[in-house]
């Protein structure tokens, strides 16, 4: 009988350790970025990597992400594999011409010939006070423009897995990770940032959605954090009301999986789509549409949606809480959909 | 870092002190005369006359883009003319091997360093098989977004670095382009990593119709270099023989490991910004474009070549000759090109085309074929 422990990864060390096993295989992927040398990334998401590669592959850069991020891009069209890290999805703004006018095009606007194999990796998400300016997702930001994947893991396991992906794929990926799920001794540890890793290298595709929990009432679709609290809704649901929701986590923005959120729907007739970005023109209304153009026919209730109002996130515990959808507000919408 | 103590205070003296410094770096005057022994770059009597070909070529090369223009068979043009000696010579100075990140004004330099003419013309007309580089032409596609490619220059470099290449990444943009965050960004991460580039800004006086008087109250752009605690010089940008010894130079200390190098040079565009409606006579005098004129790269350097007998006019008309002819062949090989489709540009993008442009993909290939 196998009785050997299995070996337990925060989300960080998942993410470093992925990038570890593919400096040591190629060795045109390294890593640029603010306080990823010694500091390990303000998130821990280059801990360790220092030490075993040295500052040649390892590279703290001057606070300028426009430098770093062009930086990367001019080393991928010279045929590096650069990862780099924007400290918080936040500050795309002073960098986003490089990111979307460069990096997501000049594979394009080169008729395909130059392709940029470069990851951008940055954090996301709030919950923990830290204010209007460093606690956003801005998943659809950038799952809206052409020309790069964009992905949000929201288990250790897929944090390794997808960024192994993202790292041998050819295209410029936007690697997002969540702050909560990094396991950080600093924040509130959650069960989630925690789970069985494999010590090898293994990929995790970058364009397919995964059924975290099967159930035939309702499908809920999140990503990273919403999805971890649809899948707390869901376990109450089913204890307390008899109701078994079947929970999505979507992964990949972009591409995003049609087929499986098609198919749940189809399963389920009922959908609500929960976020933790802008309410308008968000994920939520992507999925939505999806939905009524693929599923109309098949829906018993009107589509839900649960997302952040149009409000830059508030400092204060109470109100951030207040705006930030959580396993309460699921379970509530739940059963009000059920209802009807 | 610095840690030298002084007990003056003169911060409007250091600044005057800095600006002294950058005089304007020259070896050929007007007349065509050498008034810099010293920094000769000794080109061989061949190499003269390559340059000096080169750059008759590309002023009619620019005479008939803009003609074709006109004529509605070229699209976006931005005129080269005035800037021969800072775009012929400095490549003149690069290696095959070198990386070269162009602003949309240096489709010359692209050309020597080897992208086929009707490729050039195809780029003009927003044809994807114009930015289609062949394997071994280590250049980025003209940029568009001013100074953008500064950025993108350091990380060129900083590749060419850690692959152990000998080989130099250089970019160019204008005296409105360093003005961007972008231009800072770019020699402040070179020079952090050491990594050699060549950084080049063609002071052409005008960004569109704004004077170079209002980017910035610095004396010169080379000085900018000072901040970033990297090398700058300010070239005479007519000087077809200053240009050439300020960027082998650059590039000799890049690829020693020296760092990278702010290169300014001082130039004039004769013609308008782009040909999408500029009229220059708006904002510039005719009398400073005589000024100008009185200074071009083409009049000193025929002189000079004259006076050592390398030179003349039956030579000039042959080359005349040869740059009609292979324009016109060019133009003719552009519009052979099949016509591209909206389904073509879709496929360019990803190496594998995702499931939502696959549904898009198949409507505008239906589109297509009625």
């Amino acid at each position: 009988m196998e009785t050997a422990k299995k070996r337990i990864l925060t989300g960080n060390k998942a993410m470093a350790e992925a990038i570890a096993l593919e400096m040591e295989r190629d060795s045109n992927v390294f890593v640029l970025g603010e306080d990823v040398g010694k500091y390990g990334g303000i998130f821990g998401s280059t801990q360790g990597l220092i030490d075993r590669f040295g500052a040649e592959r390892v590279l703290d850069t001057p606070i300028s992400e426009t430098a770093f991020i062009g930086a990367a891009i001019g080393a991928a069209a010279e045929g590096m594999r650069p990862v780099a890290e924007l400290m918080f999805v936040d500050f795309f703004g002073v960098c986003m011409d490089q990111i979307y006018n460069h990096m997501a095009k000049i594979p394009y606007m080169s008729g395909g010939n130059v392709k940029l194999p470069m990851v951008l990796m940055t954090a996301v998400g709030g919950g923990y006070n830290d204010a209007a300016q460093h606690s956003q997702t801005l998943y659809a930001t950038f799952a809206h423009l052409p020309g790069m994947k964009v992905v949000a893991p929201s288990t250790p396991y897929d944090l390794k897995g997808m960024m192994i992906s993202a790292i041998r794929d050819d295209n410029p990926v936007v690697f997002m990770f969540h702050k909560s799920l990094q396991g950080l001794g600093w924040m509130d540890q959650l069960d989630a940032s925690v789970e069985h890793v494999p010590e090898e290298a293994y990929t995790v595709p970058l364009n397919k959605a995964k059924v975290a929990r099967e159930g035939s009432d309702v499908t809920i679709v999140g990503i990273q954090m919403m999805m971890h609290y649809a899948m707390e809704a869901a376990e109450r649901l089913s204890k307390e009301d008899g109701i078994e929701a079947e929970v999505v986590d979507l992964r990949s923005l972009a591409p995003i999986d049609r087929d499986t959120i098609v198919k749940s729907i189809k399963k389920t007739s009922r959908l609500l789509v929960v976020d933790e970005d802008y309410l308008s023109y968000g994920m939520t209304a992507e999925v939505a549409a999806i939905a009524a153009e693929h599923a109309l026919d098949e829906l018993k209730a009107p589509v839900r949606r649960l997302a952040i109002p149009d409000v830059p996130i508030p400092y204060s515990d109470p109100l951030e809480n207040f705006v930030i959808p959580g396993p309460e507000r699921i379970y509530e919408e739940v059963k009000k959909m059920m209802r009807s | 870092m610095a840690s030298k103590k002084s007990k003056q205070f003169d911060p409007v003296g250091t600044l005057q002190e800095i600006e002294k410094k950058f005089e304007m770096f020259q070896v050929l005057n007007e007349e065509g005369e050498i008034v810099n022994e010293e920094a000769d770059p000794k080109l061989s009597d061949e190499e003269l006359q390559e340059l000096m070909r080169r750059m008759v070529y590309t002023r009619i090369l620019d005479q008939r883009s803009i003609s074709l223009n006109r004529q509605g068979r070229l699209g976006f043009y931005a005129p080269t003319a005035g800037q021969e000696a800072s775009q012929i010579a400095s490549h003149f100075a690069l290696q095959k091997e070198d990386f070269i990140l162009p602003g949309y004004r240096d489709v010359p330099q692209l050309i020597w360093h080897g992208w086929p003419l009707h490729q050039a013309f195809l780029f003009s007309r927003g044809h994807f098989k114009g930015n289609q580089m062949a394997e071994g032409l280590n250049v980025l596609p003209p940029q568009i977004i001013i100074g953008a490619q500064y950025v993108q220059t350091a990380g060129v470099a900083l590749g060419l670095q850690k692959r152990g290449k000998e080989a130099v990444a250089v970019t160019y943009t204008g005296d409105g382009g360093s003005s961007q965050g972008d231009f800072y960004e770019g020699i402040n991460f070179a020079g952090s990593f050491r990594s050699p580039a060549i950084f080049f800004v063609q002071n052409n006086q005008y960004a569109i119709s704004t004077p170079r008087e209002l980017q910035t109250s610095a004396e010169t752009i080379a000085q900018k270099a000072v901040a970033a605690g990297i090398p700058g010089i300010l070239v005479d940008g007519m000087d077809p023989l200053a240009v050439f010894a300020a960027t082998r130079d650059a590039r000799k200390r890049a690829v020693a490991g020296e760092g990278p190098t702010l290169i300014e040079t001082l130039c004039y565009r004769y013609g308008p910004h782009t040909m999408a409606g500029d009229d220059p006579t708006r904002y510039r005098t005719s009398e400073t474009d005589s000024e100008w004129e009185k200074k071009d790269p083409l009049v000193r350097f025929r002189k000079y070549l004259e006076a050592k007998d390398l030179w003349s006019e039956e030579k000039e008309n042959e080359v005349i000759e040869q740059a009609k002819e292979e324009i016109k062949a060019a133009i003719k090989e552009a519009d052979n090109t099949p016509k591209q489709k909206v389904t073509d540009l879709m496929e360019i993008m990803y190496n594998e085309m995702p499931q939502n442009l696959q549904e898009q993909y198949e409507i505008y290939k239906e589109k297509e074929s009625k």
